[in-house]
């Protein structure tokens, strides 16, 4: 039998307050509680909490021959326990039916991967013991925020033990290959790649409810169809999406839940695919080929690489910013300060900064709750001057004191005006 | 010969909803004329009823009953013949729609239903899309108010009063002061707005006599605008003596603080400030720089900070109100005003008066009067970061500039400006009569 394999991120971040100027070295509550709770609160009645009862009803229903995979941030099961113990207790539910893989990543869904393998690492090890301690489960895949892979984030992956992970199967990266097929990392065979189909997640995820797609209304019986008529030699189909597909991106009455309680019945009964986790997908195929990743890919906008959050010297100078304050936060034990620190990394508030306003703006706008980027821009920067304050006083560093070359006071005297001197 | 003239002054703003210099100018011209017994009558298109109005004698242009009918206006109307704006030939529902147009100029007017008499205009107050509309509409109601009120000169502010200045005099006869402020050539650099151009050409033309802020205005308007000089004078601008109020600093407190506030435009050289800093953050990295203030180049500077890797020593404020324009030059340390082109420039006066060393450019007006300063040329980037450097290594020095300037500025009042100025308005009515008689 053929392997189909369903995983979902789940993620909210912390999102900042409108934090001002006036604000620095006076203000350090950075995030704002009510606009978190508020959101966290309807996407838990819109998508979390009817979106579990459901896979809840059909793992139930199809005696464990339904399975699903989730990835839960750290921050974002964080604010579980802030504002959503209904959610949470859902979630150990599905834990409990043994159908339900929790996945490994970083606990700030952050871009951490990129800049530093230690924070990488260690917040690695947060989010896992976060999952360990509400799910029961240490997490044996790993995926990195929004699908970011290259070889050198799979080596560290691999160095963490890992021996699966999920990313995009990126057209640039894949060329004539097909994602459907188990593949490996290219120097180390033991790490498995599973590689998203985005045709057919994004059936589901974005062209859902499309009044315009051609396949519109779209039924699961038709979606199997689809899944069953992938060429007689491929293995696996992978769909890889937000959590939030369902009921927030696309509303219940686009139909959305309807088609998902269905397609349980519909694969298992009339296809050739088996619904499989991860990590089973990994242990029963074997890799076809590694696969040599240098550029680095995501699953985000249509270019599925890193600009959708770096490339515009906004993103890059807030990016550098946070990450120079690295050295410092190593040498201190604040536990608000390093909880911050987690905080302002999550990549979201660089997403609001994109400025690629052209196919992929209305998305952006669509996940930002600022104005412009340059306003995300600002605010973080605002936010991260009483960051680096905060920082540096707790670890103790002195001002900079570096010698000023004897030319630029000369120049100085010159525009001195008249009756002051310099000694 | 009136010692004590009566003044029709037309303005576009006045405290305290400003959004310039050009208010607190006029603020303070005509606190210092009323102190010297001069007669003001203040026009402008909105106010707000925030104004002092004890103290000043105000007339909001929206608040004007504008008769059409009156053969008086009408006979007004026909000797208006120089704004050659185009017409749209619109009919007219009803007065009221009329006077809501956005598009308006003053040549549609005759077009008017005859059977209505009179009504109000609505003016925004501020400078908006539809600016040249208001412009229009502010010079009917001038012919109106000239026509009610007992004056013996018109004085107008900048060339957005230019148009209702010119129909007061043609309507009164009597002579007419401008004051420029600014040109377009400040603002606008060489992309100069054509319409705006000739406005300001045009009422200097008419104009009586004409009023600088500075000489580099002058000079501008002798050379851009082939004004005769011998018509123009100069009363440099002065400051309200305001006991500065200084909060304590709350945000940043061990750090230097670098601040540039104003209009974040061309004309106040924004972008020499930001690369300024840049030079000055690798000799001194533990410096802030803030920018206070809106304008066109807003964006292109955020990114230019970004770019030079600066955001987290380089701060954007947005628009300042007046409380919180104080809070920052009261944490600031070193006051930057790089104009390109700054006809006068009143804010460093206002740095220095709450204490606060200031570096502006020579070519500001406001470089002809102070003393106590440090002058630079706007694109001389090292001469700024240096100097800049400087100050903020030079506890002593920075000292001394600031109290000799706080001294200076207070000296620096506008009941002197306006005797300039109530000497040019005698001068004026004099020759008029003398013309005449």
């Amino acid at each position: 039998m053929k392997k189909i394999c369903f995983y979902f991120q789940v993620h909210q971040p912390f999102r900042l307050k409108n934090y001002r100027f006036f604000d620095i070295s006076v203000d350090n509550q950075y995030f704002d509680d009510k606009k978190n709770h508020d959101i966290m609160r309807k996407v838990a009645q819109k998508c979390y909490l009817p979106m579990n009862q459901l896979l809840l009803e059909q793992i139930q229903a199809h005696d464990g021959n339904f399975k699903v995979a989730f990835s839960i941030s750290g921050v974002c099961i964080e604010q579980f326990e802030l504002y959503a113990h209904d959610v949470l207790d859902s979630f150990k539910r599905l834990a409990d039916t043994g159908c339900v893989e929790f996945i490994a990543e970083t606990y700030g869904h952050s871009l951490s991967a990129l800049k530093s393998p230690e924070e990488f690492k260690k917040q690695v090890a947060l989010q896992t013991a976060k999952v360990k301690e509400h799910f029961g489960q240490t997490p044996k895949t790993f995926r990195n925020t929004e699908l970011i892979y290259n070889n050198y984030i799979g080596s560290l992956v691999h160095e963490m033990g890992y021996k699966t992970m999920i990313t995009e199967g990126a057209d640039h990266v894949m060329g004539w290959r097909s994602p459907n097929f188990l593949y490996s990392h290219c120097q180390h065979p033991d790490l498995k790649l599973l590689l998203k189909n985005y045709k057919l997640s994004d059936d589901i995820a974005f062209r859902f409810s499309e009044r315009s797609w051609e396949s519109w209304p779209l039924k699961a019986e038709t979606f199997s169809n689809w899944v069953n008529s992938t060429p007689w030699n491929q293995e696996i189909v992978n769909l890889f999406m937000d959590y939030e597909t369902f009921g927030e991106h696309q509303w219940e009455d686009s139909g959305i839940f309807d088609f998902m309680r269905e397609l349980p019945n519909q694969i298992i009964n009339h296809s050739q695919f088996d619904f499989v986790t991860p990590s089973e997908a990994a242990q029963e195929l074997n890799p076809i080929s590694g696969i040599d990743i240098h550029s680095t890919i995501s699953w985000a906008d249509a270019e599925r690489d890193l600009t959708a959050w770096l490339g515009n010297p906004m993103q890059d100078d807030s990016f550098d910013s946070i990450y120079s304050l690295e050295y410092l936060i190593n040498k201190i034990d604040d536990q608000k300060i390093k909880s911050d620190w987690i905080k302002l990394q999550t990549s979201d508030h660089f997403y609001y900064m994109c400025t690629k306003f052209w196919s992929d703006g209305d998305v952006h706008k669509y996940f930002s709750h600022y104005d412009s980027p340059y306003e995300a821009f600002l605010n973080y920067m605002n936010v991260l001057t009483d960051f680096e304050e905060r920082v540096r006083n707790a670890a103790g560093v002195d001002k900079e004191y570096r010698e000023v070359h004897p030319g630029i006071l000369e120049n100085f005297k010159k525009f001195l005006p008249e009756g002051v001197e310099l000694n | 010969m009136a010692l004590q003239p009566k003044v029709l002054m037309f303005g576009w703003e006045f405290p305290p909803e400003i959004s310039g210099g050009l208010g607190t100018a006029c603020y303070g011209l005509v606190s210092g004329l009323i102190e010297n017994g001069v007669d003001v009558t203040f026009v402008v298109p909105k106010l707000y009823g925030t104004e002092e109005t004890d103290k000043f004698r105000l007339v909001g242009a929206s608040d004007v009953e504008v008769n059409f009918s009156t053969s008086k206006f009408q006979r007004n109307l026909e000797k208006v013949n120089y704004m050659q704006i185009h017409s749209h030939m619109v009919p007219y529902a009803s007065p009221q729609e009329f006077m809501d147009r956005e598009e308006f100029d003053v040549h549609s007017i005759s077009k008017v239903d005859s059977n209505f008499s009179s009504a109000k205009f609505k003016f925004g107050g501020r400078y908006g899309k539809s600016l040249l509309s208001e412009v229009s509409k502010y010079a009917l109601v001038a012919m109106q108010v000239a026509q009610d009120q007992e004056f013996d000169v018109i004085h107008a502010h900048d060339w957005l009063t230019f148009p209702a200045a010119i129909m007061a005099k043609e309507v009164s006869g009597k002579p007419l002061v401008v004051h420029v402020h600014a040109t377009e050539f400040d603002r606008s650099g060489e992309s100069v707005n054509q319409e705006v151009y000739e406005l300001e050409k045009k009422g200097c033309e008419v104009a009586d006599r004409i009023i600088c802020v500075s000489r580099l205005t002058r000079r501008i308007l002798m050379n851009r605008y082939g004004i005769d000089g011998r018509k123009i004078s100069v009363v440099h601008n002065a400051v309200v003596p305001k006991p500065a109020k200084i909060y304590p600093k709350r945000n940043l407190v061990d750090k230097k603080i670098v601040t540039f506030l104003g209009r974040i435009t061309f004309q106040k050289g924004p972008d020499y400030f930001v690369d300024a800093a840049r030079k000055v953050l690798d000799v001194m990295p533990d410096t802030h720089f803030v920018m206070a203030g809106n304008g066109d180049m807003f964006l292109k500077c955020v990114e230019r900070a970004a770019e030079l890797r600066i955001s987290n020593r380089f701060h954007f404020t947005g628009f300042l109100n007046y409380f919180e324009t104080n809070n920052l030059l009261g944490m600031t340390d070193v006051y930057v005003m790089p104009s390109v082109s700054e006809p006068f420039g009143i804010t460093p006066l206002e740095a220095m008066r709450t204490g606060v060393p200031v570096i502006i450019s020579k070519q500001s007006g406001v470089a002809e009067v102070l003393k106590n300063s440090i002058k630079v040329d706007f694109w001389d980037l090292n001469a700024l970061s240096d100097t800049i450097i400087g100050l903020l290594k030079n506890e002593e020095i920075s000292k001394k500039l600031a109290a000799d300037g706080t001294h200076e500025v207070n000296e620096m009042k506008w009941e002197y400006a306006s005797l300039k100025v109530r000497e040019i308005y005698n001068k004026t009515i004099n020759r008029r009569r003398s013309v005449r008689n």
